[in-house]
């Protein structure tokens, strides 16, 4: 075939370092389509907020203002970046870095479908919680390289906000690893088409989000509270409330703002593979695709931006007070209640 | 030079470069990122040894979660760094011969194949086995009542931070109207007498 032809082609001119050239262009091909989609998440989400406003949205530039989006890229870059005086300048510089790379480097073990995976690592569920912890790091380095009590207050109330909702969500997918019996994102995936009504050809009705229905709603709000959107939108409230990314300025202040869109794309992702079923198709008679997985990634972004548009913010209590005191709770007694019905005669995940 | 060694001797000179960096660094804030650093790079060392496993546990548990706790601590301690430095000098020899002491058991352990300590060599397992499996089997088999026990201390110690820092119930502030109604002023409020008194 053509792929076949072109890797003999690669080969013939690369020779030995052929494996390394052949992963870049993998690596080129996931992340070039997810900053394209990271641009267009931003347009889509001030078009959908727009008409749930009754309003129209970005329309000037470009047709139904499609260029939107790069003419805003292009302001960023255009503008200075700002270093405060007497901020750690190596600090300040790479905070962004931080909260931006681990967002794409976890997308090294996702599964598109059954063989489309860059790197196939038994324990890939497990890197990917590895990989993004480390985002935090973005926002307690910024807000304390930035020299300023304002970023740094802010800093450590989205840093703590994320790290509260990171154990519920941790909890909820030891409940997902325990059904699927694999840290494989595949095997997750594969373990979500088998079942009672899979065989009768009601596919979606065996995906764990029915049977893990409270550990499904807990993942969905952590996730929101994870990546610091509306309604625990703590880390900027325009108006009302400083956050970490006070001083930052033009493309450093960008990296932050791609950083949280590819956050979003990458647990809604992961919301689509361990909950939603991933590439398979929920009923029987269409065929499994990438355009399922797309589609439910793209269902779960739209549930993101669709909050956003409903709910008030959050008191930041509050929000402390649904992580620990809620969700840790809940997570701990449906471990249990999922252990002992996987021991019970009415397993249903043999 | 293979490719597996350059990446061994790659991985190894950044993590005995940050490791270094740790304790020369005089700001506080950067030996902690270089601690992580170090953390990050040994976990890529683990994981040329094929343990996956406790590589990228090292990662989450390390990196993800008891740094960041630190550095919240530096980062708001008002640490003075000379003062630090002061009794340098004096508790030297005392590091010294600590340090010495866990060069002497390292070389041991390192140099296990010389000195005829290992009973066998370590066997390479497959790409495809899994390392969370066979360590889940051990640890819930043959060493469950360790774990149990390593879990009952790990339970004790949160026991213990927050018995640690509890202050009691807070007072609550909040007020009861019924019992509000009943206030009067002469219960809130006393008018001092006072006689004026002559200038001097």
């Amino acid at each position: 075939m053509m792929i076949d032809s072109l890797q003999q082609l690669l080969q013939g001119i690369f020779g030995s370092v052929f494996p390394l050239v052949w992963t870049l262009l993998k690596i080129v091909l996931i992340i070039a389509p997810l900053l394209l989609g990271v641009a267009y998440l931003t347009f889509w989400e001030r078009k959908v907020i727009g008409w749930m406003q009754v309003r129209i949205g970005p329309n000037r530039v470009g047709p139904w203002g499609l260029i939107q989006p790069i003419a805003d890229g292009v302001k960023l870059l255009m503008k200075e970046v700002v270093i405060p005086t007497g901020s750690d300048k190596g600090v300040f510089l790479i905070a962004p870095m931080f909260a931006f790379a681990p967002a794409l480097a976890a997308w090294a073990v996702i599964p598109f479908n059954d063989t489309l995976v860059l790197a196939n690592v038994n324990a890939s569920l497990l890197y990917i919680m590895a990989i993004t912890s480390i985002g935090v790091y973005g926002i307690i380095l910024s807000g304390w390289a930035s020299n300023s009590k304002y970023a740094f207050l802010g800093g450590m109330r989205s840093a703590a906000q994320m790290i509260s909702y990171e154990v519920a969500m941790g909890l909820a997918l030891v409940v997902v690893l325990m059904v699927s019996n694999s840290l494989n994102l595949g095997d997750i995936v594969k373990s979500q088409g088998q079942g009672m009504f899979a065989d009768k050809g009601l596919g979606f009705l065996s995906w764990n989000w029915l049977p893990l229905l409270p550990m499904f709603a807990v993942y969905l709000i952590s996730i929101v509270a994870e990546t610091n959107r509306a309604p625990f939108d703590m880390a900027e409230g325009e108006s009302e409330i400083v956050g970490f990314h006070v001083e930052y300025s033009g493309m450093a202040f960008a990296v932050f703002f791609l950083a949280e869109y590819a956050n979003m794309i990458l647990v809604s992702a992961l919301t689509a593979l361990l909950f939603l079923g991933g590439w398979l198709s929920p009923v029987g008679f269409l065929p499994d695709s990438l355009f399922w997985l797309f589609a439910k990634i793209s269902a779960v972004l739209f549930f993101f931006l669709w909050i956003r548009a409903t709910f008030p913010r959050y008191r930041y209590d509050q929000i402390m007070r649904l992580g620990w005191k809620v969700f840790i709770p809940l997570c701990l007694i449906w471990l249990v209640v999922v252990g002992c019905w996987m021991m019970s005669p009415l397993n249903i995940w043999k | 030079m293979e490719f597996k060694t350059f990446v061994f001797y790659f991985l190894s000179a950044i993590l005995v470069f940050a490791s270094l960096r740790v304790v020369t660094s005089r700001n506080p804030v950067h030996a902690a990122l270089f601690l992580v650093l170090a953390f990050f790079t040994a976990s890529g060392v683990w994981m040329l040894l094929q343990a996956e496993f406790l590589a990228i546990s090292l990662v989450l548990v390390y990196v993800g979660a008891v740094m960041v706790l630190f550095l919240f601590v530096v980062m708001m301690l008002d640490i003075n760094i000379d003062r630090l430095r002061e009794g340098f000098w004096s508790y030297l020899p005392l590091g010294s011969i600590i340090a010495l002491l866990m060069v002497a058991e390292m070389s041991l352990v390192l140099g296990g194949n010389y000195f005829d300590l290992f009973e066998k060599s370590v066997s390479q397992t497959a790409a495809s086995d899994s390392n969370v499996k066979a360590i889940g089997r051990l640890m819930f088999t043959d060493y469950v009542y360790p774990f149990e026990l390593a879990s009952v201390v790990l339970l004790v110690g949160i026991v213990a931070a927050i018995a640690l820092t509890y202050r009691g119930k807070k007072e609550n502030k909040a007020v009861s109207p019924s019992q509000q109604v009943f206030v009067k002023a002469k219960d809130r409020l006393r008018v001092l007498q006072m006689p004026a008194e002559k200038r001097d």
